[in-house]
């Protein structure tokens, strides 16, 4: 399996659905709005009829179920951990004990609603990357940056560096599943041992990932200047997102939803 | 050399040093290149040719000497963006230059440091994209596309931004005999089209496709003259460090052997001369 399989989250794919449609702006401030709103419900059917939400976003954006099931994988092990430590240590009803541990009916609730809350929040991160182009995504941070440019915050140069970093993880990526296998070849190992020999394993792929990300660097430098780049002059852009009708029915229908699950999460 | 157009660029008695290297990189480089000349540019590994490029849009600045674009010297901060807008550079690495992930993105790039208006932009960027023939991908995530074709891309990225000259170091050095064709296919359009072209190159048969040949060797300007001469000038090409091509091998041993044809730019050519023999 390559590593651009992995890692899902950041991967975005050009649909024309209702999601990739809406301006870049809406989306991401919805997402993080959302994101908080996660940590404000503390029930867990609320919770669930929030997931729900997430699913028919999702739905609507086209993501395919593998694609969601797969941005989990890097949560995994946080996800298994939260849920060990969850179900023995909270204390209420006990249901099941043996070897002096006890699973109590609150400790399965409680776990169940923070793997709900975790993979939430990758959902919806999932999804955002998944319907909305890395330079839109930037572009919506841009313009939330915009006030502190009065203050000499370099809000575009920002910006253009997100969009640039983003563009550069496939790259990447496929550059370490080059190096992992030209190591592999030489009789490295990156499976056996403990944690720390593997973490070990895996310099001799740091390295010459970081040595050419410098030269990468150096020629992307190089190349944008010759493209008439130069740090600090007025950019102008070739897509200019503007708020339409579909935009305010979302946030409407966003704010519709947050409301009525926070009304019933404090019932 | 040519008597074609105006003169683009202008190197004078250039010398340039690298910081830690004692030895310049160029040594007191005089040439020019008129609009609409195709010239390459050949020489060993470190023997300056990538100096040269850079030197020639004001990436590097001479120690000594002066480069100037339609006259304008490189060193003139203030028009700094005219200088780059009409010197087009690509690189050797397609992925190296891809600034957005979207073709039509990367390729907007170069018009939008220009600060011109999305209209204006889009016209651009729909003009670049159908010179070299990917207008159907415009909305394809960069990475995607083949090395040919991100080759393509990025030198629509530099046509977007609508310059008189293209230097090309190397540009099809990365990328499979396939995608290097098709690049070279449309470098010879692009010519055609009026472009001027220096193009940087390791591959004697890329050479044969020009019609001036610059020889490089360490920092110094060795030979400047039509690629037939070079060719035919043994000492020069072991001076220089280059192999003839194995048409030009042919083509010679063809005329040891009293079989004579012209010089050919391509095995096409040379085909098509030897079925008109008689």
């Amino acid at each position: 399996m390559s590593l651009a399989n992995f890692v899902t989250i950041g991967q975005f794919v050009p649909l024309d659905t209702p999601i990739h449609r809406l301006d870049p702006r809406v989306k991401l401030l919805l997402s993080l709005v959302l994101l908080v709103f996660i940590f404000v419900v503390g029930k867990l059917l609320p919770l669930l009829a929030l997931f729900v939400l997430a699913m028919v976003c999702a739905a609507l954006a086209k993501v395919p179920l593998m694609h969601l099931v797969r941005g989990m994988r890097p949560i995994l092990i946080l996800i298994v951990l939260t849920v060990v430590i969850q179900l023995f240590s909270t204390s209420g009803e006990p249901l099941l004990s043996f070897w002096g541990l006890t699973i109590t009916k609150e400790g399965i609730l409680v776990s169940l609603f923070v793997v709900l809350r975790l993979i939430l929040l990758v959902s919806i991160s999932v999804i955002l990357t998944y319907a909305t182009s890395p330079l839109d995504l930037t572009f919506a941070l841009e313009s939330f940056m915009l006030p502190l440019k009065r203050i000499g915050f370099p809000a575009s140069e920002i910006a253009l560096m997100m969009s640039i970093a983003l563009r550069f993880i496939p790259t990447l990526l496929e550059e370490t599943d080059k190096i992992i296998k030209a190591q592999t070849s030489r009789g490295a190992d990156f499976s056996s041992g403990g944690v720390i020999a593997r973490a070990k394993s895996f310099i001799p792929v740091l390295i010459p990932l970081f040595v050419s990300a410098f030269r990468r660097a150096d020629e992307l430098a190089d190349a944008m200047e010759s493209r008439c780049f130069i740090t600090g002059e007025k950019r102008s852009r070739l897509h200019v997102p503007k708020l339409g009708l579909n935009d305010f029915v979302a946030v409407a229908l966003c704010v519709v939803a947050m409301a009525g699950v926070y009304v019933w999460s404090i019932l | 050399m040519s008597n074609k157009g105006l003169r683009l660029l202008d190197f004078e008695g250039v010398t340039f040093n690298y910081q830690n290297q004692s030895a310049p990189a160029v040594k007191g480089c005089t040439f020019n290149i008129r609009e609409g000349e195709f010239v390459s540019l050949v020489g060993h590994n470190s023997s300056g040719k990538s100096t040269i490029a850079k030197l020639s849009n004001g990436l590097l600045q001479p120690k000594e000497g002066q480069v100037c674009v339609y006259g304008i010297p490189t060193t003139d901060q203030e028009r700094l963006i005219e200088i780059r807008a009409n010197v087009g550079l690509v690189f050797q690495n397609p992925d190296n230059q891809t600034v957005a992930s979207l073709v039509e993105d990367d390729v907007a790039f170069g018009p939008e440091n220009l600060n011109l208006p999305p209209e204006e932009i889009r016209k651009r960027v729909d003009e670049a994209l159908s010179i070299v023939g990917l207008l159907h991908l415009l909305k394809h995530p960069v990475h995607h596309l083949s090395g040919g074709q991100k080759q393509l891309v990025a030198i629509a990225g530099i046509l977007a931004i609508k310059p008189k000259l293209l230097i090309l170091d190397e540009a099809t050095s990365l990328i499979d005999p396939k995608g290097r064709k098709q690049v070279l296919e449309k470098i010879k359009h692009l010519h055609k089209d009026g472009y001027a072209i220096v193009m940087i190159t390791h591959r004697m048969e890329e050479v044969l496709l020009s019609e001036r040949s610059i020889a490089l060797e360490k920092g110094n300007i060795i030979f400047d003259g039509k690629p037939e001469d070079l060719f035919s000038n043994p000492p020069l090409l072991a001076r220089a460090g280059l192999e003839r091509p194995p048409l030009v091998q042919l083509v010679e041993s063809l005329s040891g052997n009293g079989i004579n044809v012209p010089f050919p730019k391509d095995e096409n050519e040379l085909v098509e001369a030897l079925c008109r023999l008689k």
